[in-house]
């Protein structure tokens, strides 16, 4: 199994302000990857890497075995729908799907049209007048009619109100399982990866915090319960994720295979969203120190 | 990409089209009347002076639709730069649409060269035809034009001939790059508009009159460069030189004074020139002042040694001074381009 996206010891400084660093990651294909953390991680940077518009500081990136963006042949392959949804507000549904078949040769037309026929969208509407759902579900057809075989999405579905996300989401799903195409999927909403996402990065202040099979994260995870010990060690070293402590209590998220603690400690499984939320616990208690 | 290209640019493509084929119009129809009227009147005029008062009858019957055609081919490539260049990148920017067309399968680098290619040769071509229609137009009032007006003279001067394509072509690249590095629609307006100004006042005071040596000769006194002849109250004479050359109508003339027969400045044309000339007696005798008297008091200033000595540039040098200048203009345009091509490949996005 080749890689999608294979980055080492990635940077990218703007000024004097590093939006990410030392971001040494590697995707298998076939996946649907989602790229969590809060805003302002780094996460656009390191898309806008994967696709060329970019270039890193230090390190280097390779998507799909190449350099982003080389060529016609490069950008043929890797489809990105970037954040917000642009569109061409003055040009109709009709003229960006004509704009997608003049641009790339592997153009799906067929696709293209029935995308647009099932979404119920009106072909002579002006893309400025499309509401944000339906402007996203523009531009993820424009993404995939294009038949890459990496699509690429920066908080596609961000600024979607509730019931348009899971269309969206459901959409991409869909395409993602007709096409076989390998997926790298951005958000700040652990909620919106939930479903979708077999593969997890969670990205903290421009640094990456684990990075895995999502279910192999869950299952390498637990949350023990016990009498309060503050600081964690020596009974749990080097393996605690996060800790919280009250008068009696402490609680802690750890990885690895479960330490023998007796009887007055329970281990429950943790679920996607307390695991991306641990890591972001544990990356301030990092930079506390 | 053409397709795109031309889909994004032709309402303002149609736009002006409209109003370059009504200009063409109103050139075509009026060029025949007006290069008529200028070949009965010329052929109705047998000597000088009653030719110097048609051409000043005529080009003051013209002189609106004169200045207005003018004033249109000079402007439009300041409109080109701002309403065409400026935006071109800066829209793409703002909208963030640059994200999804420089993610289809086409490079940044294409993507930019079409664009750059297809609008700028729309903009040139625009203001090359009615830069070179106007010419054709004008072409019996330039031959009557006044000092000032002259064909040779600044403003008409980038007003006619192959200069605006040149201009054109310049103001759009400022416009594109301009909006590159700012990246915001109307400050980049605004600047492209100050820098295409900025370089259009300083050409024309400080670069054109080098382009080719200017050519400095002297000349006798005359009616064709006296502007008069006075004398103060204390009874000093003196010489007012216009700044026109006797033999060389339509030169634009840098410089031109008034110098005594030791090669030494007395005055600047326009200033009184004093002369040590006698006032009560010989030819400049006050008493003797008249069209007869003041003919024979130019010949005694003559023999005195003094001399206009003007630095200009002929008429014949139109052409070559047009073509310099637009290869000046085209390499400017090459340069900008170069580094519109140099910023889409290191600093995108």
């Amino acid at each position: 199994m080749s890689a999608v996206l294979e980055a080492h010891g990635l940077g990218k400084r703007y000024g004097r302000r590093w939006a990410l660093r030392d971001c040494t990651i590697d995707i298998p294909e076939g996946h649907v990857a989602g790229l969590v953390g809060p805003n302002g991680a780094g996460k656009t940077t390191l898309l806008k890497l994967a696709t060329g518009l970019l270039e890193p500081t230090t390190g280097g990136i390779d998507v799909l075995g190449g350099r982003p963006a080389a060529g016609p042949a490069q950008l043929a392959r890797v489809g990105f729908v970037a954040q917000d949804t642009p569109v061409y507000a003055a040009l109709t549904v009709a003229e960006h799907l004509r704009l997608g078949a003049r641009l790339n040769p592997g153009w799906d037309a067929a696709l293209a049209r029935d995308r647009i026929a099932a979404l119920g969208l009106d072909p002579g509407q002006r893309a400025g007048r499309l509401s944000g759902g339906q402007r996203a579900q523009l531009a993820l057809t424009l993404g995939l009619a294009k038949r890459p075989d990496l699509l690429i999405l920066d908080e596609p579905v961000a600024s979607l109100d509730p019931l348009a996300r899971r269309e969206f989401l459901q959409g991409l799903m869909e395409a993602t399982a007709e096409h076989r195409l390998s997926v790298v999927l951005s958000s700040h909403l652990v909620s919106d990866l939930e479903r979708t996402c077999d593969y997890l990065i969670v990205l903290v202040e421009s640094r990456v915090q684990v990075i895995g099979r999502t279910e192999e994260l869950l299952a390498g995870h637990h949350r023990l319960t016990g009498p309060r010990h503050d600081p964690a060690a020596p009974l749990l070293d080097g393996q605690v994720v996060s800790a919280r402590h009250t008068e009696r209590q402490s609680t802690f998220v750890v990885h690895g295979d479960l330490p023998g603690l007796g009887p007055a400690w329970t281990a429950s499984p943790l679920g996607l969203e307390d695991l991306v939320l641990a890591y972001m616990d544990h990356s301030r208690l990092e930079a506390q120190r | 990409m053409i397709w795109l290209t031309w889909r994004q640019f032709r309402g303002a493509a149609v736009m002006t089209a409209t109003l370059l084929v009504l200009l063409a119009a109103v050139l075509l129809t009026t060029g025949s009347r007006l290069a008529n009227d200028y070949a009965t009147g010329i052929a109705s005029c047998t000597r000088g002076e009653e030719c110097v008062g048609f051409y000043d009858r005529f080009f003051g019957e013209y002189e609106l639709p004169f200045l207005a055609s003018t004033l249109v081919v000079l402007i439009l490539p300041a409109l080109v730069g701002l309403f065409w260049g400026a935006p071109l990148i800066t829209r793409e920017l703002e909208a963030g649409t640059h994200l999804l067309v420089w993610n289809q399968s086409i490079t940044r680098t294409r993507w930019l060269a079409i664009k750059l290619g297809f609008t700028g040769l729309v903009a040139t071509a625009a203001a090359g035809v009615s830069g070179l229609a106007v010419t054709w137009w004008s072409g019996p009032l330039d031959q009557s034009a006044p000092e000032g007006f002259a064909l040779m003279d600044p403003l008409v001067f980038g007003a006619r001939g192959i200069a605006p394509l040149g201009y054109a072509a310049f103001a759009f690249a400022l416009g594109v790059t301009v909006g590159m590095l700012v990246r915001r629609t109307l400050p980049a307006m605004a600047l492209t508009l100050a820098l295409f100004a900025a370089v259009q006042v300083a050409v024309p005071l400080l670069v054109r009159p080098h382009l080719l040596p200017p050519v400095t000769a002297s000349f006798e006194i005359g009616k064709g460069n006296v502007d008069g002849l006075s004398m103060s109250r204390d009874g000093v004479f003196s010489v007012i030189l216009t700044s026109a050359i006797p033999g060389h109508t339509g030169s634009w003339v840098l410089s031109s004074a008034l110098v005594d027969s030791s090669g030494r400045t007395v005055a600047p044309a326009g200033e009184h020139a004093p002369i040590p000339v006698s006032t009560t007696s010989g030819p400049c005798a006050l008493s003797g002042a008249g069209p007869q008297g003041g003919e024979a008091c130019m010949v005694e200033i003559n023999r005195l040694g003094y001399r206009q000595r003007a630095t200009y540039q002929p008429l014949e040098r139109f052409w070559p001074l047009q073509w310099i200048e637009t290869g000046i203009y085209a390499l400017l345009t090459l340069a900008l381009t170069w580094l519109s091509f140099w910023w889409i490949r290191r600093r995108p996005s």
